[in-house]
Formats: C-alpha cells, sequence, structure tokens
C-alpha cells in the first residue's frame, strides 16, 4: 500500500481533469505557440490564451500581466533580480523576511554579493512580520519587498494587504511569492496591492515544471530584466518556447482551484481542526508552530515534544509528511523557519508537518490521527526527557553535555 | 532515508528499555547528548557485587531511529560483561552490526559516550578513579 499523503506543501498529485486538459497538447495540438502563420501555432496560442486568462482570474489580475516559467524557483529569480537591474539607478535596497523559501533568499544572497543591500526582517512568535518594523526599514534606496503570501512549513498568512499597502504608500514594489496561498485562498493583487506574484502549478494540483509570474501593467507600471536572453516570448520577460501543455495545466488547475475553493477550503479546515483536536486530546506537551488565525485551512504544524521528528517518521512509514527536524534535512540543521519564530532547537527536531490536499478524506484524518498519537506514546516511553519532565526536572535547568 | 534491518528491528522492538533505581551503590547512569542537539540517551548498568558482572542494563533515548537503535544495542552486548570487558566495546562496532551510514556514525558514538559515562558513574561510587573520558 502506498503511504498516506499529507505532504501537500511539498507537492501536490496532478488532479485527472488537469491531466485530460493537458493530454491534446502533447500530441495532435503540438504546436509552438510563437508560429505565427499556420493553424497549428494558432491553436497553441489560443490554448496558452485561455490559461494565461483562467490564471488571471483566479488572482483578479488582467490576463496581458501573466508571464509564464518553469516554476516558482524561477519566477521568484526573475522579480528580484529583474527588478534589482531594472531599477538599479532608483536603489539597490530590497526587504524580505527570515522565514522565506529559499528561492527568495538565496537569490536575495546573490544580489547582495552584487553590491545590493537586503534587510531580513525577523518574524514574530507567530510567524508573521511587524509591521512598524517594515516601515522602519523602508529607506529611499529602497526598490523592492519580498515577502511570501503563505509560509510552506507553518502555513503562516501574512498581512499582504497592508504590506502591499505599505509598498504603494512608499512608492516601492511589492513581490510576493504566492505558491501556497493561491488556488487555497482567496488572493487579489488589486485589493493586495501587489506588483509581481509568483505561482507554480504543482502546489495546486497542476504539473511539475511550470509556473508564473504576475507582473502588474498599470500603476505603476512594472518592468523587469529579463534573465534568459532568447526569442524576446513573454513581452521580453521570459524568452523560451513556451511550454504548452504545461500552461494549458496551470490554466485548468486554476479553474478548478477557483470553482472549488469556498467549499473545498471548508473542508480542508474542518479535516484539519479534526486532526489537531486529536492530537491536543489524546496527548500532552504538544504545541502548535505559528499563528492558528492566520493560516492557510491545510496547514498544521505541531511539536511533539521530547520526541525526535525523525524517530516519529521512521515510526509512521505508511503515512507522508515532513518534519522539522535536522536529522531528515540534507543540512543536517533544524529548520530555519521555526528557529525563526523563536523557538529552540529541541522544539524544532520534534515538529511535524501536515499539509492536507484535495484528495485526503476524513477516514484518514482518522486513520494519521490514531497511528501518530500511538507511536508519540510508544516514543515517549522510550524518551528520558519526557521522563525527567515526568519527575518535574526542569530540562532548562540540567547540565547537558553537547557533543 | 531507507534503514537497515537491523536498525529496523531495534527500532521497532527496543531492548531494555527502562531505568534503574540511580541511587543504587551498584547502578551506573550515563546521560549523554543534548535536546538542542536532537539527541540525548542514558544508560544505565547494574553490577552484580559477587560477580562483577553487568547483570542488567537499560537505556532510554531521545533521538532518530539509529540512536535508539545503537542504544539498544548497546544494552544487549553490556550485559553479561564485566566492567572492563564493557570498556572495550567501541563505536566502530556499533556501526557494524547496525551497517550506519556515514551521517549516522555520531549515534554510535553517543552510545559509546553513553557506556563510558555509566561506567564512570559507577566507578566513582565504588570510590574508584574516574575513567578519562576521551571526548
Amino acid at each position: 500500500m502506498k503511504p498516506i499523503y499529507f505532504d501537500n506543501h511539498a507537492t501536490t498529485q496532478l488532479d485527472p481533469r488537469v491531466l485530460q486538459a493537458m493530454l491534446p497538447y502533447f500530441t495532435e495540438h503540438f504546436g509552438n505557440a510563437a508560429s505565427r502563420n499556420h493553424a497549428y501555432g494558432w491553436e497553441a496560442e489560443e490554448a496558452v490564451e485561455k490559461a494565461r486568462r483562467q490564471i488571471a482570474s483566479l488572482i483578479g489580475a488582467n490576463a496581458k500581466e501573466i508571464v509564464f516559467t518553469s516554476g516558482a524557483t524561477e519566477s521568484n529569480n526573475l522579480a528580484i533580480k529583474g527588478i534589482a537591474e531594472m531599477y538599479a539607478e532608483k536603489g539597490n535596497h530590497i526587504i524580505t523576511a527570515a522565514t522565506e523559501h529559499k528561492a527568495v533568499l538565496d537569490t536575495c544572497k546573490h544580489l547582495e554579493k552584487k553590491g545590493c543591500r537586503v534587510t531580513y526582517l525577523p518574524v514574530m512568535g507567530d510567524g508573521r512580520i511587524d509591521l512598524d518594523m517594515l516601515r522602519a526599514a523602508i529607506t529611499d534606496q529602497t526598490i523592492l519587498i519580498s515577502i511570501m503570501y503563505a509560509n510552506n512549513e507553518i502555513g503562516v498568512v501574512q498581512p499582504i494587504a497592508e504590506i502591499g499597502k505599505i509598498a504603494k504608500e512608499r512608492g516601492v514594489l511589492f513581490h510576493t511569492d504566492a505558491v501556497q496561498a493561491v488556488g487555497k485562498i482567496p488572493v487579489n493583487v488589486i485589493a493586495d496591492n501587489v506588483d509581481l506574484m509568483s505561482i507554480t502549478a504543482h502546489k495546486m494540483y497542476g504539473p511539475k515544471g511550470v509556473g508564473a509570474l504576475y507582473v502588474r501593467r498599470k500603476s505603476p507600471r512594472v518592468q523587469l530584466t529579463a534573465q534568459m536572453d532568447g526569442g524576446g516570448h513573454e513581452r521580453g520577460m521570459r524568452a523560451g518556447t513556451l511550454n504548452v501543455p504545461g500552461i494549458v495545466g496551470l490554466g485548468e488547475a486554476c479553474a478548478v482551484a477557483q470553482a472549488e475553493m469556498p467549499e473545498e477550503s471548508q473542508r480542508l479546515r474542518a479535516m484539519r481542526d479534526r486532526l489537531r483536536a486529536r492530537f491536543e486530546s489524546a496527548l500532552d506537551e504538544v504545541f502548535i508552530n505559528g499563528s492558528m488565525e492566520h493560516r492557510l485551512p491545510h496547514n498544521l504544524n505541531m511539536s511533539f515534544a521530547y520526541v525526535e521528528g525523525e524517530s516519529l517518521l521512521m515510526g509512521i512509514d505508511d503515512i507522508a509528511v515532513s518534519s522539522g527536524s535536522a536529522c531528515t534535512s540534507a543540512t543536517l540543521e533544524p529548520s530555519y523557519v521555526l528557529k525563526a519564530l523563536g523557538l529552540g532547537d529541541d522544539m524544532a527536531h520534534t515538529s511535524i508537518r501536515f499539509g492536507l490536499g484535495r484528495f485526503n478524506t476524513e477516514a484518514e484524518i482518522d486513520y494519521v490521527a490514531d497511528k501518530l498519537i500511538a507511536v508519540v506514546t510508544k516514543l515517549r516511553e522510550l524518551s528520558p526527557l519526557y521522563e525527567m519532565v515526568k519527575e518535574g526536572i526542569d530540562l532548562s535547568k540540567v547540565q547537558w553535555t553537547a557533543h | 532515508m531507507a534503514y537497515s534491518n537491523k536498525v529496523l528491528d531495534h527500532y521497532n522492538h527496543p531492548r531494555n528499555v527502562g531505568s534503574l533505581d540511580k541511587s543504587d551503590e551498584h547502578v551506573g547512569t550515563g546521560m549523554v547528548g543534548a535536546p538542542e542537539c536532537g539527541d540525548v540517551m542514558k544508560l544505565q548498568i547494574k553490577v552484580n557485587p559477587e560477580t562483577g558482572i553487568i547483570d542488567d542494563a537499560k537505556f532510554k533515548t531521545f533521538g532518530c531511529g539509529s540512536a535508539i537503535a545503537s542504544s539498544s544495542l548497546a544494552t544487549e552486548w553490556l550485559k553479561g560483561k564485566t566492567v572492563d570487558e564493557a570498556l572495550a566495546i567501541k563505536n566502530t562496532d556499533i556501526v557494524n552490526e547496525l551497517a550506519l551510514p556515514p551521517v549516522k556514525i555520531h549515534c554510535s558514538v553517543l552510545a559509546e559516550d553513553a557506556i563510558k559515562a555509566a561506567i564512570n558513574d559507577y566507578k566513582v561510587k565504588q570510590g574508584a578513579e574516574p575513567l578519562v573520558q576521551a571526548h
């Protein structure tokens, strides 16, 4: 049996409806959307323009403001590097946050080496940035604010409309990496005063390898320097033959998400809340990481104190989730997102991220709850820390032998 | 990551989980690691005063599956050994037995440290010279 999939912040299963929409564009409609003088090209272009409208409709944009990319990493690179280059004469300061995805943080680090100045705003205990700190960080050199819509680990939704308002008032462009939010919660680039927005298909039941960057065309008209040279596709912002089947998939994924969002987000929220309630009623010493109020409906990130994350994952090998534990990361460092919330490494080591999705069922919630509760209980019997806490020992006062 | 069958076996059926009375003069307790490092091992031995042989060994471990397996295996090996024989257990023996990958070698080091710490505690209780710790 394949494991139950509760890792929908990493990627999502392709929706069969999306696949059906894509299939003809691999075979009979194989044209190049840039071929202007025959029917193969026109068909492909028509499909791409339909997808553009579907995406624009979901985020409150105009179809002309959608630039197709290979995914959100490219969108983030294009937005941040493209703005830094285009507006280099205006200034060289960028503001972002400590909990951003690596595609934003590493892009900013790259620009620092090229002479940009970057402010990495800390987050508060609930995972949101402090708007006063944002205001204070803006200087006359600031050209861009890049703050994610919702976090991929803790699902915390940033005050995007407020950030957009501040950016607009101060004449600074605002980019948001919205991959976790688009298609899941209402997102509107007009209401939120967003100038650039990164989107990817595979986080919303579309295919991997295709994404988009929303680039505002009016008030203000945002320009950016292309990061790839070539045929001048996508209004000169992103060269390269368009991935027509992928783009059709992204468009269809947006259309399905838009049609189903009101009901689906309620369903996911109810399941998520049920999972949380099951844990909290059966186990002591469990903690929610990040704001519950400002959070994606399908995310739960909890620390199961005194039980190390990798050993917990080992006990639930028929459930696919991820952990903030160092042992599960490539770098052997505990989650920098959880540390940014002010959590000690000990709590980061015990955290599990649950990402629910369209194909999960209520029966799976109960199975996962039962299994987790049993494994946590078993591992706590093995945990010297849990034993010490039960004996009334304050772990923070113990002289540990660091190694 | 794929775990070896031996690691899985110790994880699924840990041997000698529990605690001994740490105030007992024949019990040595070793606690190594730190919560912020992601692993803490508590390992205890009980030495038979007549024979000098380790009669019982118990452990509790907060850590990954390989850390749990390393300490579980250590308790198995400790039982029936004299204190001096127990001191000869090396982390590399644990690595080989459990087929630990390079990133998990520190788990075996921690288990060796826990053995030494438990023996040290026992020796101090018996009025002997403490061990010189390698780490």
